[in-house]
């Protein structure tokens, strides 16, 4: 019998997000454990992540894996079907860079979310030195989706701009991804949502809204 | 046809230390070019385009950026001889997870730890110790992180090694009083022609920081609009040819 998989997540972290598109996308059970995050960590999510004390974890039998790019490249190596990554070497190390990239890169966006005046003005910077990054040397004239004709990891990995980059233009009252600026990434965020296995797991607009908003506002009085 | 390979490289650079060790273990013969990185080469412009950063391997005309990515592209290709990561795909993710955590916490918390004053300095100082008593507890009883052979996570870290002593003295602490395994670690990777003939003189990079630290004087960092800048010794004009902090320390490293 195969060993169970668990993940623990929260339903609006894009990080936990790309975990459950990688195991639809190769058809993995799967059992979803949602933390109470920020508020509380539960002594799982601290015994299975002590290092970064973080979701997503996924954890196969007993064994956890950590952070969300690690998770998804475990799944491909774990589950062969329906592959993530292209099967030849230098194709592999571009797919890579692009993930490491989004990596890199994804934190501006929150950065835009949690701060104000000068300090989200270089964030906002950051986040559109980003998008014409992408939009330049990504090749995504040549092709649907950064893998291809199909999803691939590099897709996940920048899956937070398809939904939380709106959520967070909304609450922010800032528009970012400006169709006209950026025409090719505008399309991929439309023909990644579109995806069936993206699609029925995408967070919720709205709810995620009404969720950012007021805690975005206890972060600035705090602060 | 044989292969062709070149690394653009600098140096001092701990990332581009961590290719020359992976070509070395496996035996990979490449033509090593050294860039000015204050006059980058076209072919470095070319070859990077995002980054523009050292290093980068070029395999018969094709570029490969970012060290870790560089690794496993290595480990891929030339996989007869001293793999760097292992068979096992739970082992590969916690391989991959623990190289993520050098690059996440060893290079910026070190540089934090020999350049920042103060409460910032203590705070990079303690966490930097913490982050190495956690890479002790991983390595256990192995005598390296990938087992009995360098693993991606010893050729990761060890390039970190010659910055050590810089981190040391500036940070005010001993990594062989405080973490004695992880100094035996050190002593056992060295002794590996891979890796002592690959990292760049300890004594030269401490140089280069003095040099930088006597040339600047602590009291040309300051604040500029809120960003910690350092000014550049060429010019005396404090508007001119001012550079954030980790744009600074960035002509070191990836």
């Amino acid at each position: 019998m195969a060993d169970q998989v668990r993940l623990f997540g929260t339903w609006c972290s894009p990080f936990s997000t790309r975990v459950i598109w990688a195991l639809k996308l190769k058809g993995i059970p799967y059992d979803y454990i949602e933390e109470d995050l920020p508020y509380k960590k539960s002594a799982q999510l601290l015994k299975y992540n002590p290092v970064h004390k973080k979701i997503p974890v996924l954890v196969h039998g007993e064994k956890p894996i950590c952070e969300s790019m690690v998770i998804v490249e475990y799944i491909e190596e774990t589950w062969l079907q329906n592959p993530l990554l292209p099967s030849d070497p230098y194709g592999r190390a571009m797919a890579r860079f692009w993930v490491k990239f989004a990596e890199d890169t994804a934190p501006a966006i929150w950065m835009v979310f949690r701060t104000t005046g000068e300090e989200q003005e270089k964030a906002k910077k950051e986040v559109l030195e980003m998008l014409k990054t992408i939009e330049e040397h990504a090749g995504l004239d040549k092709k649907r989706f950064f893998g291809g004709d199909n999803i691939g990891i590099v897709d996940i990995a920048f899956g937070q701009i398809a939904r939380w980059f709106g959520v967070i233009e909304e609450v922010v009252g800032m528009e970012l991804l400006e169709p006209h600026a950026f025409p090719l990434v505008h399309a991929w965020t439309n023909n990644f949502k579109d995806v069936p296995a993206i699609r029925g797991n995408l967070p919720d607009h709205d709810r995620m809204v009404a969720f950012f908003k007021p805690f975005r506002e206890s972060l600035l009085a705090s602060s | 046809m044989a292969d062709e390979v070149v690394l653009l490289d600098f140096w001092p650079s701990p990332f581009g230390v961590r290719l020359r060790i992976a070509l070395a273990e496996k035996g990979i013969k490449y033509e090593y070019k050294e860039e000015d990185l204050e006059n980058k080469s076209p072919l470095l412009l070319q070859s990077n385009p995002v980054y523009k950063q050292i290093p980068v391997l070029i395999h018969n005309g094709k570029a490969v950026c970012e060290s870790l990515i560089a690794l496993q592209y290595i480990d891929e290709v030339w996989n007869d001889k001293a793999p760097l990561l292992p068979f096992d795909p739970y082992l590969r993710s916690q391989a991959k997870f623990w190289a993520d955590f050098v690059d996440k916490k060893i290079y910026d918390l070190g540089r934090k730890a020999c350049t920042t004053k103060g409460k910032e300095h203590e705070a990079a100082q303690k966490e930097f110790m913490n982050c190495i008593k956690s890479l002790e507890v991983e390595l256990g009883d192995k005598p390296f992180f990938g087992g009995e052979t360098l693993g991606v996570v010893d050729v990761s870290l060890v390039p970190f090694f010659s910055w050590f002593s810089v981190y040391e003295k500036f940070g005010n602490f001993s990594i062989e009083l405080e973490c004695p395994k992880f100094n035996a670690w050190i002593k056992r990777c060295l002794e590996k022609e891979s890796v002592s003939k690959s990292l760049p003189d300890q004594d030269k990079i401490f140089e280069i920081f003095v040099d930088i630290r006597k040339k600047l004087g602590m009291d040309r960092i300051m604040t500029f609009c809120g960003q910690v800048v350092v000014c550049r010794a060429k010019s005396s004009n404090i508007l001119d040819q001012f550079l954030t902090l980790n744009e600074f320390c960035s002509c070191y490293s990836e």
